[in-house]
């Protein structure tokens, strides 16, 4: 059993908890006493949090529309297809014709890197998160 | 944020949460802190129990009402007027703080004169709150030691966001309640790291730690540190100016990392045109969402059990998250797929993990400078502005003098709400958040706990309306606005005052951003998501 320190995926209190790992299964939640947002408390979305983790429902692999239907292809199809249609959108109609939604969910690093690569490659400021909602 | 940033010169909760604790008063105004800050609601109550005084305002009986020495029930969409009131009478008694005005603030006589036409009369017509509780808000505010504001979307999703934020600033500053323990304003921050994919510049006219796009010298630090040249220097679309740029043609491509707007925006048969109308949709998420169905490319990514990062919660703290798991099939963390676009496409990524992009964060972010790895993973986390890595971090803000130098005065006139009820939609609707479920449901609905607590929509409408309308608990009825309908359950409570309905945006099956209006504030460009016109009827 291996007890991970993480951070709650749900609101903006940021509490912090230990996920319990059972041969590579999370089976439930600890809560860090010590930690001074929620002092060794949680509320009931985030006892549940590890619940969705396993969910059958998560997406494994990518996904790429083929005559109207998503099926599943490679992570090189998917990515070489990303940078092709994205670049010759930029090329054909301007930067400003595409749009980039980074959130309010991922990691700072993740939307570092996201704002870094629609400015740098892309040169658009058209980048936004759901802040407003 | 823009109003905060306006005021203060930084947007961000002003106090931390362990402040709560020794706070003497909290002003809670548009935020139903119980169900979506739980912990943080804890506080509250525990703190109130202990003494502390809590004056609500809030149209609604939300499970707080029941600790509030004082809740008055404004009517919706009027809370500059109630504030401007509250001030006049601060100023007009003497209670306000001379010398703090005088020495931390500017613009002071243009909003006496402005808040002086706000007089209790006028207020008690527009908000409906009697001159003598009023009164007793004003009072209990202003003569306070230590007194917290606290508020969330109730404040900020109206055509007049921005204002009811300045207006608070306002009030905060006649007081002097700005710049020590426990004494603050507080925007409380809805999602685990909404506060972060700010600080990270992913807002259309700033880099990172808020360095503008237009600014020369901003521009030039991240060219070189970036090694590129010819950064776009124009402010970029807020994602309500990208949608209305789909719907127009001029924006042809989006792609979407970890949102569903298709669920969480006003007006979704507008948002659902807007996307269809693209050439190229990319969606990157844990789960197949109603905006990933419509998705040219899906990209599976890790959740947060299967990652590394930092995550910026509502009171500044960046705290260090570890991977448990590994993905499931062949998904990836989000980094690892953008750094893998990068290298496509010529940027140079080449980082071993999240601890290196953390070292270029460092280096470019001045209120990021001293928050590392090495010290996150050995403490709980550090709240910026971190400027070097002896720094300890920053509890409270403007604590001598503001961000900015002085805090300016920024007094605001009332204006309605964009739609107020008429004959034919004659009920307000007001949307939220209840404590069981969160946002638009892609994880909490796969919970059974929380599924089993909160497992469908209701709508909420007074006994006194739901008579009229022969409508009982759990009837099915249909409400419609000018831009949809939606059927849902009822539930008949005093928790909504008369021509009020209020629900939720969970439930995929009751999308009630069917209904909700687009009409945003001009500045922050933030939807009036919490009020529209509808109407209501039983389904036979």
């Amino acid at each position: 059993m291996a007890r991970i320190p993480t951070i709650c995926p749900f609101c903006g209190c940021g509490c912090s908890f230990y996920l319990v790992v059972h041969d590579g299964q999370v089976t439930g939640v600890e809560p860090s006493p010590d930690n001074p947002v929620n002092k060794g408390m949680l509320c009931a979305k985030g006892w549940n949090s590890y619940e969705f983790v396993h969910s059958p429902d998560r997406l494994k692999v990518p996904l790429i529309r083929k005559n109207g239907e998503l099926v599943e292809g490679t992570w090189d199809e998917a990515l070489d297809l990303v940078c092709s249609r994205l670049i010759g959108i930029r090329d054909s109609s301007g930067p400003d014709a595409l749009g980039f939604l980074c959130s309010a969910k991922v990691s700072n690093e993740e939307n570092y890197l996201f704002m870094k690569l629609a400015r740098v490659v892309f040169k658009t400021n058209n980048v936004d998160h759901c802040a407003r909602l | 944020m823009a109003g905060l940033a306006a005021a203060f010169g930084s947007g961000a909760m002003t106090n931390s949460i362990n402040e709560f604790d020794d706070a003497d008063l909290f002003f809670i105004i548009g935020s139903n802190t119980t169900a979506q800050h739980p912990l943080i609601g804890s506080r509250i109550i525990n703190a109130v129990e202990r003494g502390s005084k809590l004056i609500l305002f809030d149209p609604r009986e939300i499970p707080l009402a029941q600790f509030a020495t004082l809740h008055l029930r404004q009517n919706f969409g009027t809370d500059v007027a109630l504030l401007n009131g509250i001030m006049n009478i601060i100023i007009q008694e003497d209670l306000h703080d001379r010398l703090y005005v005088e020495g931390r603030t500017e613009g002071f006589e243009e909003l006496k004169k402005l808040v002086g036409r706000y007089t209790p009369k006028v207020v008690e017509q527009i908000t409906g709150i009697r001159s003598s509780e009023l009164y007793r808000a004003a009072v209990m505010y202003a003569q306070a030691d230590k007194a917290m504001i606290i508020y969330a979307m109730g404040i900020t999703q109206h055509v007049t966001g921005t204002d009811n934020v300045k207006t608070l600033a306002n009030l905060a500053m006649l007081t002097g309640h700005v710049g020590r323990p426990s004494t603050g304003v507080n925007p409380l921050r809805g999602q685990n790291n909404v506060q972060g994919a700010c600080d990270m510049g992913g807002l259309p006219g700033v880099f990172t730690g808020y360095q503008r796009v237009g600014d020369p010298a901003a521009v030039k630090k991240f060219e070189d540190a970036w090694s590129v040249s010819g950064l776009n220097t124009k402010g970029g679309l807020t994602i309500t100016g990208m949608m209305e740029a789909a719907h127009k043609g001029t924006l042809k491509a989006m792609y979407i990392m970890g949102e569903n707007p298709l669920v969480s925006d006003p007006d979704i048969t507008h948002v659902e045109q807007a996307l269809s109308n693209l050439d190229f949709l990319v969606v990157q998420d844990i789960f197949l969402s109603d905006t990933a169905a419509l998705a040219d490319v899906v990209l599976p990514a890790a959740s947060f059990a299967e990652k590394e990062g930092t995550y910026s919660n509502t009171e500044r703290r960046v705290q260090l998250a570890r991977a448990a798991v590994p993905p499931p099939g062949q998904a990836r963390s989000d980094w690892e797929i953008i750094a893998g676009l990068c290298s496509r496409l010529g940027l140079a990524a080449d980082y071993r993990g999240p601890a290196d992009i953390m070292k270029e964060i460092n280096a470019l972010t001045p209120s990021y400078g001293g928050i590392t790895y090495s010290r996150l993973s050995a403490g709980h986390g550090l709240q910026w502005p971190c400027p070097n890595v002896d720094h300890p971090g920053t509890v409270f803000l403007h604590r001598e003098q503001f961000t900015k130098g002085k805090g300016s005065f920024l007094p605001c006139e009332f204006k309605p709400a964009a739609e107020t009820p008429d004959d034919e939609y004659d009920f307000t609707l007001t949307t939220g958040r209840i404590y069981f479920q969160y946002h638009t449901g892609t994880m909490t609905r796969r919970i059974d706990l929380l599924e089993r607590e909160a497992p469908e929509p209701l709508v909420e409408i007074n006994p006194e309306d739901a008579k009229k309308l022969g409508i009982r608990s759990n009837d099915l009825v249909e409400l419609e606005s000018r831009r949809g309908s939606i059927q849902l359950k009822a539930e008949v409570t005093p928790r909504v005052p008369k021509r009020v309905l209020f629900t939720t945006f969970h439930f995929r099956e009751a999308p009630v951003n069917r209904l909700t209006n687009s009409a945003f504030d001009p500045v922050a460009e933030i939807p009036e998501l919490k009020g529209c016109s509808v109407k209501i009827r039983r389904c036979s």
